[in-house]
């Protein structure tokens, strides 16, 4: 168990709600939820495995204080983004930043499932465009392919290779992005300067110093 | 002087050489026609994305979105902020409304941009390309410009999520938002009815859950090619590229038989404006558009 988990428990003590609504983004829309199910199904993943709890089941979940269950689920983890749920909640709630806001808590505090790949996705893209202020495509797609291994990497690049090459014939992949060329912000100094600052107050605003 | 002048934010995937490049050429054609002038914000970075939530967290996020609109406010003050990635549009959008909703996220931003020498007081509008055409424009004022309708095409509208949730185009339903079948219209083809219109492609998860990502991509394709249409066409670079590159790979799994090319809207205007196949960015194509290269071709 992690530091930062611990800190958590002895905090929160038994209130996993109190817990989710300080520390999750928009968390403490959580209790608005009144159970009639249009977030679970408006959700495109709804139809495929790996769909542990809809948003509706997380929500009743968290108001009955199930914590490992909530901070290790994989649901939260398959949201596409697509808002289709936050534009059809009755009540308004802005579920699909609560998803982003729990799946991101449960990181911080080490609770997330291990291998998750898109939580994996998460740490790449980020990493990527705030190394030079801008995304590196080339070096996105090659990070992310080979996150399991050479042998791994080779077999996905190769059953990727048709679209890639037609990217690199179209003139939308440029493989010279691989050796560190591609485009980058002039100020990258500023902008990590900056990005430490805001990594630190968000820390300090949520308690969550080490 | 320009008719209208606007703050650009091209985004990540519109550069030279990146996965939405011929989307950046077709809209810088567009606006040579319609007379708009687009600036770029100087130095800009990107928006974080809507797959960084993770790892970037709250503050972080926001305060990538505050740069480019305090470099935008300092270099061209007073202009909208417009983006033709659909991504770019919602997360500098949510930025801006969280960042004015609360003052402290708004403090802490500019404490933040302060280690940058920036300083936020104002922020702009920030507007989606569709925007632009549609509310400063109109649609009679984008049909005025048709030289050459793009007569008999039958063409699939696909809105997907981002310029449609969770803020939309002013007076659009989130269900059946009709704004591009109005734009494939004002360029002279016939858009067809179909219902996987606002269906999410998968987005940044065709990356990291590609099986699921792809089984909602063969429905987008497929409901198109029922309703009768021959090509795709979509405001979005993220949709444009997964609908597109992932043909392939579903074909294989699925026995189908997808070849469907997937344009953006401003190809399609670029073309009846009379522009020619590199000015639409066709080269741009993993599936090759042969109908419209040979009508640019006429």
């Amino acid at each position: 168990m992690s530091d930062m988990n611990q800190q958590m428990t002895a905090k929160y003590k038994n209130n996993f709600l109190k817990e989710i609504e300080e520390q999750a983004e928009m968390g403490d829309w959580v209790k608005m939820c009144m159970q009639c199910g249009v977030c679970s199904g408006s959700c495109p993943t709804n139809f495929h495995p790996g769909w542990d709890h809809p948003p509706q089941e997380i929500f009743m979940l968290i108001r009955a204080g199930k914590r490992d269950e909530v901070l290790n689920s994989q649901s939260m983890w398959m949201c596409t983004s697509c808002y289709n749920c936050y534009v059809r909640c009755p009540r308004k709630i802005p579920i699909t930043h609560i998803m982003h806001g729990i799946a991101e808590y449960a990181y911080r505090i080490g609770r997330a499932p291990k291998n998750q790949p898109t939580l994996h996705l998460s740490q790449t893209f980020w990493n990527n465009c705030t190394k030079n202020g801008r995304v590196n495509e080339v070096q996105l797609t090659q990070t992310l392919y080979f996150k399991d291994g050479i042998a791994d990497g080779i077999k996905k690049a190769m059953a990727m290779q048709a679209a890639a090459l037609g990217l690199v014939k179209a003139g939308r992949l440029n493989p010279m992005e691989a050796l560190g060329g591609g485009h980058k912000c002039k100020d990258i100094k500023g902008i990590h300067a900056m990005l430490a600052k805001a990594k630190e107050l968000e820390a300090k605003r949520k308690g969550r110093t080490a | 002087m320009a008719k209208k002048e606007y703050a650009f934010y091209p985004g990540c995937s519109s550069q030279k050489g990146a996965s939405a490049s011929n989307y950046l050429v077709s809209v810088e054609s567009m606006c040579q026609s319609l007379d708009i002038k687009m600036t770029q914000i100087p130095d800009w970075n990107c928006c974080g994305a809507s797959v960084s939530y993770a790892e970037a967290g709250e503050l972080p996020r926001h305060v990538m979105n505050a740069r480019n609109f305090a470099l935008s406010e300092q270099n061209l003050p007073e202009r909208d902020i417009v983006a033709t990635c659909a991504a770019c549009w919602l997360g500098a959008r949510e930025s801006k409304e969280r960042l004015e909703h609360s003052s402290v996220l708004m403090t802490d931003t500019n404490t933040a941009l302060k280690e940058a020498g920036l300083n936020l007081k104002v922020i702009p509008e920030v507007r989606h390309m569709v925007e632009v055409l549609i509310e400063d424009l109109g649609y009679e004022e984008l049909a005025s410009h048709v030289k050459k309708p793009l007569e008999g095409m039958k063409i699939a509208g696909y809105v997907g999520c981002q310029t449609n949730r969770p803020f939309g185009i002013l007076g659009e339903s989130f269900e059946n938002p009709m704004y591009l079948d109005k734009l494939i219209e004002t360029v002279g083809a016939e858009a067809t009815k179909y219902d996987q219109k606002v269906t999410c492609c998968g987005g940044a998860l065709a990356f990291s859950e590609p099986e699921k990502a792809q089984a909602q991509i063969k429905d987008i394709i497929e409901s198109a090619y029922d309703s009768g249409a021959e090509m795709l066409v979509t405001p979005c670079p993220l949709c444009q590229a997964n609908t597109e590159v992932y043909q392939g790979q579903i074909n294989k799994k699925y026995g189908t038989k997808f070849n469907m090319p997937v344009l953006y809207y401003s190809q399609l205007m670029v073309l009846a404006y009379g522009g020619s196949a590199k000015d639409a960015g066709l080269n741009g194509q993993v599936i090759r558009a042969r109908t419209l290269e040979e009508f640019a071709s006429k």
